[in-house]
């Protein structure tokens, strides 16, 4: 079977699945004696490699179920977590994300993780390094489902047999043994039950077969099965599989199979009398009598209601490809242009009826546009997920105590921005408990509580969306940041005299503040920092500081709801429209012709105690029909690029409007001074000027 | 035995060419164009087409042949070519035919003043119809489209 086609889900759930581990493991870790988590975490491994296996990847497979195996064991009482099981497991996690990431890549989702299964397989054999009780408690677990001579029925399954009796089928007592030297017997096992289930129904095995799958037996098993075929023919079809040593088949009648039930219920009577001395035995004795093993199904009846409890109820979504997305917009706005056209053909032809219709059009499709919209917003909380994981094993490898407070992580942005912004929180976070967060002796020093706090906050306001990361480390010390960019030569020792606390912290981002070499120094900041900044500038946001030394720093990060839609001022020139987003423009005005200046041959303006440069579109765009240099007066826009101001000379402003942000193909990927096109209203294309281009 | 191909058949001035017709999206009338600057002379700029934002290339001056006025019969022809969606300008559409690849001989020098380069080849139907058939990657090639530019200055 082509397995391609579900590649792209098998993806998607893995990493919900992964998340939903490393989630998991964060709460049992803040909380381990709930094993409620436990069950969750049970399920996800256990979906992941039913997921996996169908998909054939097997090393993906085979470190899940070792992983399951722990988890079993914790799950059941008889293991309890610690440190070095998290660690162990947590490693596992990552290898896991590394597999899929290589899956995703398209690689095969192999890896070599052999050092993890083996300390998984230690901790299953009790032999957890630094443990105290736990590891008897693990052999005896281990130990705990040998083999036994018979199966046990409880009274349902006794009646199924009896009645496929009297209907005429075969019941059949099949007993199995591998092969001693057999590398995967819970594979070989699973071939059995395989081939088995072909030609009839296993009405009960022993040991179960979830602990078969598990692994969790000698090199044999027992079953009921009901068939139509004959024991010796049976017998045959399961020699024929590879490394299987022997099998008995025996079919069994009323007789054979009341006396076998009869073994049942004395069994089930013998059990408590005998409780009391295996509490007295040695521990590795405790799970070692039948009646202990016999109820696996009960155990898991009882967990079931505990875990359904425990779980999220999943969330009522579907995926829809992104790329569905951007055509469902397009449609949206060849829409938006009839309508345009519809309303302008009602108002010429006067009709009560086709206005009113046309009017009520205007309202659903108005709605439909904020779907439209709404459908591209996707919660923080995508980005932020990954962030308490992160901040944990910081926190550890630097030998620090902190907190991640996460709010408003259900804040909504463009998955356009989602996708992007990602790595610089990374960036801030790490920083934030790398440099910001003192180690505890000096937090304790400080007179501070020794867990350090970090903060993450997202929230709406306006049309932006806000992104705070705040901690209560050390702060920065203005000084400290000029004197240190002074030695690296990014500003003058002039400069730096004059310079505000603001202006201080905004030099944090200026290229070439950071290296190695200032974090020690210094207030430990500015870890590439620059390239956050630009990163954020490309998004259309901003980033700023404000730290109070000795307290903690705060970085606001400032982004736009969205990039495919943006607020934009739409001029003319001449005949042609052209739009310019609000978000680089200062503001607009109007000059006189007297008040341009030349200077070296450049026009210049002046403009709030500065001269700044006159940029004539008309000029560079080679606008056919309007050039402002015949005008008396000249509408100005002014735009910036960081501190650099530029005015725009044009002819008319027409006014703001949002704008649907398109490319302009790939036939013409960069033209200069244009960033894209948008289409207007009466279905006309716009391009958007790229202020950028015009401040060097 | 060489199979049979649908090719789109469009006019400029007098001479024909032919497109595969798996390449071409639609033709559509004439529309409002929206000058792109700082481009080619050759890229008319780019039109609304259904939401999608496409740039139109006006293939007489492509091929250096003098441009004409639209008329009527003037078409735009949408093509998508390595991915890229590029509108044509031709004088006129409407013809699909069906050619046999067998009778496409490999073009001569120069063809109505257009390069051998640009031509898949040229197919001789009946008695006087030549097709040109256009190679559309090398038309749409802008590596030698700078170097062009660079030569008309």
């Amino acid at each position: 079977m082509d397995m391609n086609q579900y590649l792209s889900m098998f993806i998607d759930e893995s990493n919900d699945h992964l998340q939903s581990l490393n989630d998991s493991m964060m709460g049992l870790e803040a909380n381990p004696e709930d094993l409620s988590i436990v069950q969750v975490i049970f399920r996800s491994a256990h979906t992941l490699k039913g997921m996996a296996a169908t998909m054939g990847f097997e090393d993906l497979a085979s470190l899940t179920h070792q992983m399951e195996n722990v988890l079993d064991l914790v799950r059941n009482n008889k293991l309890r977590m610690q440190d070095f099981i998290f660690d162990t497991l947590f490693k596992s996690i990552d290898a896991l994300e590394s597999m899929v990431e290589d899956i995703t890549g398209g690689g095969a989702g192999k890896a070599d993780v052999t050092a993890i299964v083996s300390s998984l397989q230690a901790i299953v054999r009790g032999e957890v390094p630094s443990a105290g009780n736990a590891s008897a408690e693990v052999t005896a677990a281990a130990s705990g489902n040998a083999s036994a001579a018979q199966v046990f029925l409880d009274e349902f399954q006794y009646s199924v047999l009896e009645q496929s009796l009297q209907e005429g089928h075969q019941v059949l007592y099949v007993d199995v043994a591998i092969r001693k030297d057999c590398q995967l017997k819970a594979v070989r096992a699973y071939m059995v039950f395989d081939l088995l289930e072909r030609s009839g129904e296993v009405v009960k095995s022993f040991p179960s077969v979830q602990d078969i799958e598990q692994e969790k037996f000698d090199y044999g098993f027992s079953l009921y099965y009901i068939t139509q075929k004959d024991a010796s023919e049976i017998q045959k079809m399961i020699l024929n599989l590879s490394e299987i040593e022997a099998v008995t088949a025996v079919a069994l009648d009323q007789e054979s199979l009341r006396q076998m039930g009869q073994d049942t219920a004395a069994a089930t009577a013998e059990a408590p009398a005998s409780a009391p001395v295996q509490e007295a035995a040695p521990a590795a004795a405790g799970n070692a009598s039948p009646a202990a093993s016999l109820h696996p199904k009960e155990e898991n009846g009882k967990a079931a209601p505990a875990r359904a409890g425990g779980a999220p109820s999943p969330s009522r979504t579907i995926r829809v490809d992104i790329e569905r997305l951007d055509v469902l917009m397009n449609l949206f706005s060849e829409l938006l242009i009839d309508r345009v056209r519809l309303e302008q053909l009602a108002s010429e032809v006067q009709n009560g009826d086709l206005t009113e219709t046309v009017e009520h059009m205007g309202r659903v499709s108005g709605d439909l546009q904020n779907i439209v919209m709404k459908l591209r917003m996707v919660p923080v909380d995508t980005v932020f997920n990954r962030f308490p994981r992160m901040i944990r094993d910081l926190a550890k490898s630097l030998d620090k105590k902190v907190d991640l407070i996460i709010t408003g992580a259900d804040t909504e942005l463009d998955r356009t921005v989602i996708d992007e912004i990602g790595d610089p929180l990374v960036h801030l976070l790490r920083n934030a408990v790398d440099h910001g967060i003192e180690s505890i002796a000096d937090r304790v020093a400080a007179g501070k509580p020794e867990t350090g706090t970090v903060q993450l906050r997202a929230f709406h306001s306006g049309n932006h969306v806000f992104i705070e990361i705040e901690e209560d480390g050390k702060g920065i010390y203005p000084k400290n940041v000029l004197a240190s960019a002074v030695k690296k030569g990014v500003i003058t020792q002039e400069q730096a005299g004059t310079m505000t606390d603001d202006e201080a912290y905004q030099l944090l981002f200026a290229p070439g503040f950071s290296t190695a070499e200032v974090i020690s120094d210094v207030s430990g900041r500015g870890v590439g920092l620059d390239v956050v900044k630009s990163k954020i500038s490309s998004l259309g946001g901003n980033v700023t500081i404000y730290s109070t030394p000795g307290k903690g720093t705060n970085f606001s990060v400032q982004l736009p709801l969205t990039l495919s839609i943006i607020a934009a001022m739409l001029v003319r020139l001449g005949s042609e429209k052209y739009a310019i987003p609000l978000s680089s423009i200062v503001e607009t005005g109007i000059v006189k012709q007297a008040q341009i200046r030349t200077i070296h041959g450049n026009r210049m303006l002046e403009f709030r105690g500065s001269h700044i440069p006159l940029v004539s579109l008309s000029k560079i765009f080679s606008i056919p029909d309007y050039d402002e240099s015949t005008e008396e007066e000249t509408e100005i826009v002014v735009v910036r690029k960081g501190e650099r101001l530029v005015a725009l000379a044009v002819q008319d402003f027409i006014g703001q409007n949002e704008i649907v942000i398109k490319n302009l193909g790939k036939y013409l990927p960069e033209v200069q001074g244009i960033s894209g096109a948008t289409i207007l209203g009466d279905g006309q294309v716009a391009l958007i000027i790229d202020p950028n281009a015009f401040i060097k | 035995m060489a199979e049979d191909i649908k090719v789109i058949v469009f006019k400029l001035g007098t001479e024909e060419y032919g497109i595969e017709v798996e390449k071409v999206q639609t033709i559509e009338r004439m529309m409002p164009i929206t000058r792109v600057p700082k481009t080619y002379s050759f890229i008319k700029g780019v039109i609304n087409l259904r939401g999608v934002v496409i740039p139109v290339i006006d293939l007489r001056g492509r091929f250096g042949i003098e441009e004409a006025e639209h008329t009527d019969q003037t078409r735009i022809i949408i093509v998508n070519v390595n991915e890229m969606e590029v509108g044509f300008i031709v004088d006129s559409a409407n013809d699909v035919i069906d050619l046999n690849r067998d009778i496409i001989d490999v073009p001569p020098d120069v063809v109505g003043g257009i390069k051998a380069k640009y031509l898949d080849g040229v197919a001789k139907i009946g008695d006087d119809r030549l097709l040109i058939m256009l190679n559309l990657s090398e038309v749409l090639n802008k590596s030698e489209i700078v170097q062009l530019e660079s030569l008309e200055g």
